[in-house]
């Protein structure tokens, strides 16, 4: 099959790939499959050779790793430490495994035990705090977003297979949101991390009247400080924004900082 | 004639999550048969807790990444519910239409990615698109037309923009979703050829009896709230489903478990099929009778097949909202909300079965408890004790390994089972 494609009088490989999660809702992955207009074209580019949630052939021998999800037992940080021995190169697939995610929304009560309580009583459960990737193993590359965007997924792996550079916008949401000439969500009442959150995913949430929740985490020189004007300003409470920005993790020093200062007895 | 093996699926492919499947047969007696389900815990119910209530459906849809709609609906239903909001006809029919769409594209994935495969001797979808490429576009058509859909109607297929606590943030554009109507029309024929390759399949002949357990309707096909019901006779009003759930720690599994008035119960397509068949479009009853498929349906592989049957009520369904809302004006998309204290239930039938979310809330809105029972969760003591009663019929049959595993493959992922959100 290699040796179909080629770029510029240049064949190319089809690298291999590799699909796998972590703790996670698997729609990463999903929205993989979600491409239905492209998706045989996409397939065609490379030679997936694991994804168990869409096939049941697997090896062990591939050129890119895609991992959805993020650390939140012992036995996921073995897998990703044998994932990143096996790939050439590690792609942190979407919000989860990029910053922890919703899923690292449980660390903010420092008290795991109590977590497992609330929810399991007193059956024994195994977990630790949720860590993204990259504080267990080196990544090469980010695909942000919750979930991430299918066009940004098909021309990153695109730029991958012709060995073309791989760069996020710098600039934040607020950009594409106004070069798509919505209406200011904050006009309408509506609080927007889409001043300090990275663009690339074409205001998707603030084109349909939601606000931004930062999913993709802090833009270049994001200035968190003026944001924070802005919403007092706008009379958003200091809640609703800490909702926001501690909701997937991509701002959690600027999160960790709010609450401290809050400290308003949210936690149970 | 093979009297012992030792099977481990390890994890199973094809399916949402990570489960595994063990067999052992000794001298032809069933030793083991195990279920396990050994998926990492989120902790969604324990994030929640603190929250103000806007937060619930944006945080639960992230649950799961099949069934994010639904999610967010049943999120959104709970809500509603604890503040006694009536959400309008205008957002009962868009919030049913993108329920329809989402039914549609999961219950797709599902019949010709995941479970087509087998009955076709292939690992993946992939060889097919070699071997029976129409069928692969068929399904990639109606998978886009409902994925579409959602788009339009939720903002974004998944973990939708749009759905939100009193209505919807933006509406539709109408002649959007008159072409929605002429695309549904026209893919029919798409859905009743992918019926015909599953008619071509032989689906496993097994029974074994289970009680299910689903929404009940009154006049409609049930999708969104109501009341509880179960084939064994048990009937509750929807703030009472812990009465039909009765959760349970076990060991072999980081997702609780479920019984009602046996040992275990089966949510999903084909319990709705058998508890409100009489309330399903005359197409897609007509499509249940060509495949034998009458209440009650006691073979868990016709879940396969009743989820086609639904495919085909969706679709009809569908097109009589759209009609609907195309002949009214919009009102405003989104009522007010003003929050209480107190409890709020949303039981709504997600593609995989009934989901529940219930939430308590203190007087200034913030959840204080949360609660979500996953149809998976419900579903797994029955898939182990349906794999149990199948390895001993096998083990008594002297089947050969490979058919075994083949089979007890087939069988788990017939319940399209979602696992990590049974995990969350």
């Amino acid at each position: 099959m290699r040796g179909q494609l080629s770029y510029l009088g240049v064949e190319l490989a089809r690298p291999r790939v590799a699909f796998f999660e972590l703790t996670s809702c698997e729609g990463c992955q999903l929205q993989i499959l979600n491409n239905e207009a492209s998706l045989l074209d996409f397939l065609s580019l490379v030679e997936v050779v694991n994804f168990r949630e869409a096939m049941t052939e697997r090896h062990d021998d591939y050129d890119v790793a895609f991992v959805e999800g993020s650390v939140s037992r012992a036995d996921e940080a073995d897998r990703l430490r044998a994932i990143r021995a096996n790939a050439k190169i590690l792609v942190a697939l979407g919000s989860c495994a990029c910053f922890g995610g919703v899923n690292q929304l449980k660390n903010r009560f420092r008290d795991l035990d109590w977590v497992k309580r609330e929810v399991y009583g007193d059956f024994p459960i195994i977990t630790q705090e949720v860590l993204p990737l990259s504080a267990v193993v080196d990544v090469d590359l980010c695909i942000y977003g919750c979930p991430i965007r299918k066009e940004e997924v098909e021309k990153i792996v695109t730029n991958l297979v012709l060995g073309k550079a791989i760069s996020h916008p710098r600039y934040p949401v607020c950009m594409e949101c106004q070069a798509s000439q919505n209406i200011c969500l904050f006009d309408l009442g509506e609080p927007c991390l889409g001043p300090v959150t990275r663009a690339g995913c074409n205001a998707w949430c603030p084109s349909n009247r939601r606000g931004c929740w930062g999913c993709r985490g802090p833009a270049d020189d994001a200035n968190l400080a003026q944001l924070e004007k802005i919403m007092a300003e706008r009379g958003v409470s200091a809640e609703a924004m800490l909702d926001r920005l501690e909701c997937f993790g991509g701002f959690a020093t600027q999160a960790d900082l709010l609450r401290s200062a809050a400290a308003d007895g949210r936690k149970p | 004639m093979k009297l012992s093996c030792d099977i481990a699926v390890k994890p199973l492919s094809r399916v949402e999550g990570h489960g595994n499947i063990h067999i052992r047969i000794k001298n032809g007696a069933l030793e083991e048969a195990s279920w396990e389900v050994v998926e990492t815990p989120r902790f969604f119910e324990a994030m929640l807790v603190g929250k103000h209530w806007e937060n619930a459906p944006y945080i639960c849809g992230r649950i799961c990444g099949i069934c994010s709609i639904g999610h967010t609906l049943a999120s959104i239903r709970a809500v509603e519910n604890g503040f006694a909001i009536e959400p309008s006809s205008q957002t009962a029919a868009l919030r049913l239409l993108l329920k329809h769409m989402e039914t549609l594209q999961s219950h797709v994935l599902h019949l010709a990615f995941l479970v087509a495969p087998d009955f076709l001797g292939t690992g993946s979808v992939l060889p097919l698109t070699k071997s029976h490429p129409e069928a692969v576009q068929r399904a990639l058509r109606l998978k886009l037309l409902a994925n579409d859909a959602c788009d339009l109607i939720g903002g974004r297929r998944m973990h939708p923009t749009r759905t939100v606590v009193g209505g919807f943030t933006m509406l539709p554009d109408k002649a959007q979703l008159d072409l929605l109507l002429r695309r549904l029309r026209a893919a029919a024929p798409d859905l009743a050829a992918t019926a015909e390759l599953f008619a071509s399949f032989t689906i496993p002949d097994f029974v074994r009896e289970t009680e299910f357990v689903s929404l009940k309707g009154e006049t409609d096909y049930p999708f969104i709230g109501g009341a509880l019901m179960s084939s064994d006779g048990v009937e509750r009003p929807e703030a009472g489903y812990l009465a039909m759930t009765n959760e349970y720690c076990t060991p072999a599994s980081t997702a609780k478990w479920a019984k009602l008035s046996r040992p275990s119960f089966a949510v999903g397509a084909l319990a709705r099929c058998n508890n409100n068949f009489h309330l399903l479009h005359p197409t897609a009853r007509a499509v249940a009778e060509s495949f034998g498929l009458a209440p009650v349906c006691h073979n868990p592989f016709m879940t396969n097949i009743a989820q086609l049957v639904e495919c085909v009520h969706v679709m009809a369904d569908a097109a009589r909202l759209i009609e609907e809302l195309l002949d009214r004006s919009f009102t405003e998309p989104r009522q007010p909300v003003q929050s209480r204290a107190g409890l709020g239930v949303g039981a709504v039938e997600v593609p995989r079965g009934i989901l529940y979310h219930a939430y308590e809330f203190d007087d200034a809105g913030r959840i204080l408890h949360a609660d979500c029972v996953i149809p998976t969760g419900q579903n797994h003591a029955n898939i182990l004790h349906d794999l149990e009663a199948l390895a001993r019929s096998w083990a008594a049959a002297g089947t050969p390994d490979l058919e075994i595993e083949r089979l007890a493959c087939m069988l788990v992922r017939a319940y399209d089972p979602c696992i990590s959100c049974s995990v969350h």
